[in-house]
């Protein structure tokens, strides 16, 4: 089980508090269709992801993208219990969605990606390690039902 | 993979904008990388990896330099890269894996830097250029 200490926890709310679901949602969903255009293959019914210029302004990437991250919202509020938050949601992912859990860590890093150069500075090598665990933490609990 | 025309562009384009900020770059990849995935360190033992370390910053300019050696080769990454894929495979060994914690690294170092220049299109060019000089670099392992 992941553990966090108060430092990486306080890090993780620091941040957190001043991002806009829809605004990073969108960007991180948007880049991960872009630099890894494969993971397309689980949005054909979301219209025209023809150029990076369609995929970035999908409204269905935007509204996707700020489900995806209110999702994190929740492993937030459940750090130290992430298999138990995540556990219904990992089986729809494998029964219902067929996602690969490889797709979770690509999602993952570009989130941190994304949230680096919406925070500059702020995003210090120790506040991206706090994001690095956490978004691992969540790729680990989304597989963790897959069978 | 191949870069295209575009890709190449938008390589050399943020080379330029780097401009001489390689080695504060490299360095402060290498301190996220560290920092993020401490298994990496096992490569570094001899290393004094603290913030401000001289011992990284000097290896991060090296690190900025091949890549800006490769940057401006980028016909032929191959040639200009040999020496740095015989010495990874001969003396450093480092596992593939660590290629793709440093290329992440960078690209966080770059959005942090220069947002406005990381646009989507730019990101999944420097991906592409990163996983191309990994791949040459680990290409003599076995």
């Amino acid at each position: 089980m992941v553990h966090f200490t108060a430092q990486e926890k306080a890090a993780v709310a620091r941040v957190w508090g001043k991002v806009n679901l829809e605004e990073i949602g969108g960007e991180t969903l948007g880049r991960l269709l872009t630099v890894y255009p494969w993971t397309q293959r689980f949005f054909d019914k979301f219209g025209n992801l023809s150029s990076t210029a369609a995929i970035m302004g999908n409204p269905r990437v935007k509204a996707h993208g700020k489900k995806v991250l209110t999702s994190f919202g929740d492993a937030i509020k459940n750090m130290d219990n992430l298999k138990e938050a995540f556990a219904h949601l990992s089986e729809l992912h494998c029964d219902k969605l067929h996602v690969d859990p490889e797709n979770f860590k690509l999602l993952g890093n570009m989130l941190v990606i994304v949230m680096s150069a919406h925070f500059g500075k702020e995003f210090t090598p120790e506040v991206q390690a706090a994001w690095q665990k956490l978004v691992a933490g969540v790729a680990s609990a989304l597989s963790h039902k897959y069978h | 993979m191949v870069l295209s025309p575009e890709d190449k562009n938008h390589v050399r384009s943020t080379w330029d904008k780097i401009g001489g900020h390689g080695a504060e770059y490299g360095a402060e990849a290498l301190e996220r990388m560290f920092t993020s995935f401490p298994t990496t360190k096992t490569y570094f033992p001899h290393f004094d990896v603290s913030h401000g370390s001289a011992q990284v910053k000097a290896h991060g300019k090296k690190v900025a330099d091949a890549l800006a050696n490769a940057a401006g080769h980028l016909d032929d990454l191959p040639g200009a890269l040999s020496a740095l894929s015989d010495l990874h495979a001969h003396k450093l060994r480092v596992d593939p894996v660590n290629f793709k914690l440093l290329s992440h690294c960078l690209l966080v170092t770059l959005a942090n830097h220069h947002p406005a220049e990381f646009t989507p299109g730019v990101h999944a060019s420097l991906d592409k250029f990163l996983a191309s000089v990994s791949t040459v670099l680990t290409s003599k392992y076995r």
